[in-house]
């Protein structure tokens, strides 16, 4: 069912992001001797997203603790690794690559894992020195050098990279202000109470939060940036900007190879595009949700992972559809969030432990089904909840509002066999 | 430098020098050993580099916290008593060459 995996130049992963690096594992690890090649548009050797906007910038890490794999890996594993390269277009017909430096790659298999970039603000200004993004280790790079010199931080949006970073200014002494046109911090991707909970917790531990506020223009002097008006007319005062407002997926080389695209690359359940020779995974890839209606598309290392695994059991015969429990982290200076599903169109939440005192879990249903749990500083309810919403275990509203309730005793009790039997 | 020695359950062995600083957990997935998955990059927020300690680890670090005691019984493996998550043993300059057990699954 999957052509072209061995012969014609084997496989070609576009993308060294955690997709890419984890296919090229998982491929070899699971017998693929045929040629691999992985090509990278960043100069590093392929590195971890996630610590860029925490402990990196913290200074916790150092950036050769970053890299996915040692670059011995690649080369015992016979990966050809090309980074700094882009690739620039997809001759379907002949089955070729061609990157920005005019190498032509055949390839039985091509893999897209491009990966996604960050949007930019949509207001004038948004062009001055001292506005940053921050999705590359370049990126993270600069932020580190400025947060030294800066006195006045502005985060343009309050999702999990706004709120990371406005943790990491915190412990470097500063006092951000985060705005954001939503209402609530880290948009839909948290229900009501965790959402609430982090606004509170980041407010008192020194974070401006201007929620329901737009940026209107990002003013400057000289060519740098010195504040950002609001679309009430206020200007706060900024000498680094960081904006956070969501990514875009980078589905250039697919349209142009002729692939449909809507919000992503459009895969079916075996992460396959319409060209049998060609699939999608990670932040790239528009998949069918396995857990509910129509295509979604998730930005997170265990997407990118899991994906890539589900794929390279795939292209070595072992197709299976994917199907994977969505699941996520965030950490925001001592806050660590950790999330089990997907709370999109939840309609009903039961809060379980104390929000002030160690931590706690918000359970989230539709319909009186539990579809996903967002765990505070609990990593034991967190890795529980995984396993009671991947094995699809009953757990109702009622279930988890009983105050006897815990996580571990309904798995337990659910999954053992001989009660099952009696039941 | 410190010496590891990754044992898998069939006995394959790995045998990396790492550099004093860096993790049992880290030094693994750099290097692609197979089994140590460490899915949230060494936060203590999952249960997936699991390790059981062998040869030499003997009160070279320091002992489990509450937060990875809680994990640890989480683990996809039976925890034992030498059960540790390997991203929370750093390696130093004084340790010489350590023994480490990879179980048979981490998810």
């Amino acid at each position: 069912m999957t052509p072209g995996a061995e012969g014609h130049g084997g496989v070609v992963v576009v993308g060294a992001g955690q997709a890419g690096v984890q296919v090229a594992d998982s491929l070899r690890e699971a017998g693929h001797d045929g040629p691999l090649t992985l090509v990278g548009d960043e100069p590093e050797l392929p590195y971890q997203r996630p610590p860029l906007s925490k402990e990196y910038l913290a200074g916790k890490t150092s950036a050769g603790e970053l890299c996915l794999r040692a670059e011995r890996f690649y080369e015992d594993r016979g990966v050809r690794l090309f980074v700094g390269r882009r690739a620039v277009g997809i001759d379907r017909r002949l089955r070729t690559l061609t990157l920005d430096d005019d190498t032509v790659l055949p390839y039985g298999h091509l893999v897209l894992a491009t990966g996604a970039r960050p949007r930019s603000l949509p207001v004038p200004g948004s062009g001055l020195e001292g506005v940053v993004n921050l999705r590359t280790l370049a990126d993270a790079q600069e932020l580190r050098r400025r947060l030294d010199a800066v006195r006045d931080v502005v985060v343009i949006g309050a999702g999990f990279i706004g709120l990371e970073f406005a943790a990491a200014c915190r412990a470097a002494g500063l006092s951000p202000v985060v705005l954001d046109i939503a209402d609530q911090v880290m948009g839909r991707a948290v229900s009501a109470p965790t959402a609430a909970h982090f606004a509170e917790q980041h407010r008192l531990r020194g974070t401006r939060l201007l929620m329901g506020s737009a940026p209107a223009e990002l003013v400057g002097r000289d060519g740098r940036v010195t504040g950002v008006r609001t679309a009430d007319g206020v200007t706060i005062p900024a000498d680094l900007v960081v904006t956070g407002i969501g990514v875009l997926p980078n589905t250039e080389l697919a349209t142009m190879a002729g692939l449909a695209t809507d919000n992503g690359v459009v895969v079916d359940e075996y992460l396959a595009t319409e060209d049998p020779h060609i699939s999608a995974i990670g932040d790239c890839a528009a998949f069918p949700d396995p857990r509910g209606e129509g295509r979604i598309r998730l930005e997170s290392v265990q997407n990118a992972a899991d994906q890539a695994r589900c794929l390279a059991a795939r292209l070595t015969g072992a197709p299976r559809p994917y199907d994977a429990l969505a699941w996520f982290w965030s950490y925001q200076g001592d806050l660590r969030l950790q999330i089990a599903g997907l709370s999109a169109g939840h309609d009903h939440t039961v809060v379980r432990g104390e929000e002030q005192a160690k931590g706690f879990s918000v359970y989230c249903f539709r319909a009186s089904s539990l579809v996903a749990v967002e765990s505070v500083n609990r990593p034991a309810d967190h890795l529980t909840a995984r396993r009671l919403l991947a094995d699809g275990v009953p757990v109702t509203p009622e279930d988890v509002a009983d105050p006897g309730f815990s996580p571990r005793t309904h798995l337990a009790r659910t999954t053992d066999p001989e009660r099952r039997a009696l039941a | 430098m410190p010496k590891v020695t990754y044992v898998q359950q069939d006995g394959t062995e790995t045998v990396l020098d790492l550099p004093p600083g860096t993790t049992v957990m880290r030094g693994a997935v750099a290097a692609g050993v197979r089994g140590i998955v460490a899915e949230c990059g060494g936060n203590l927020m999952c249960a997936t580099c699991h390790v059981y300690t062998g040869e030499g680890v003997d009160g070279v670090f320091p002992g489990a916290t509450d937060d990875e005691d809680e994990l640890l019984d989480c683990t996809a493996e039976p925890r034992r008593d030498n059960s540790r998550l390997s991203c929370r043993l750093t390696l130093t300059d004084r340790m010489e060459h350590l023994v480490i057990h990879v179980p048979g699954a981490q998810t």
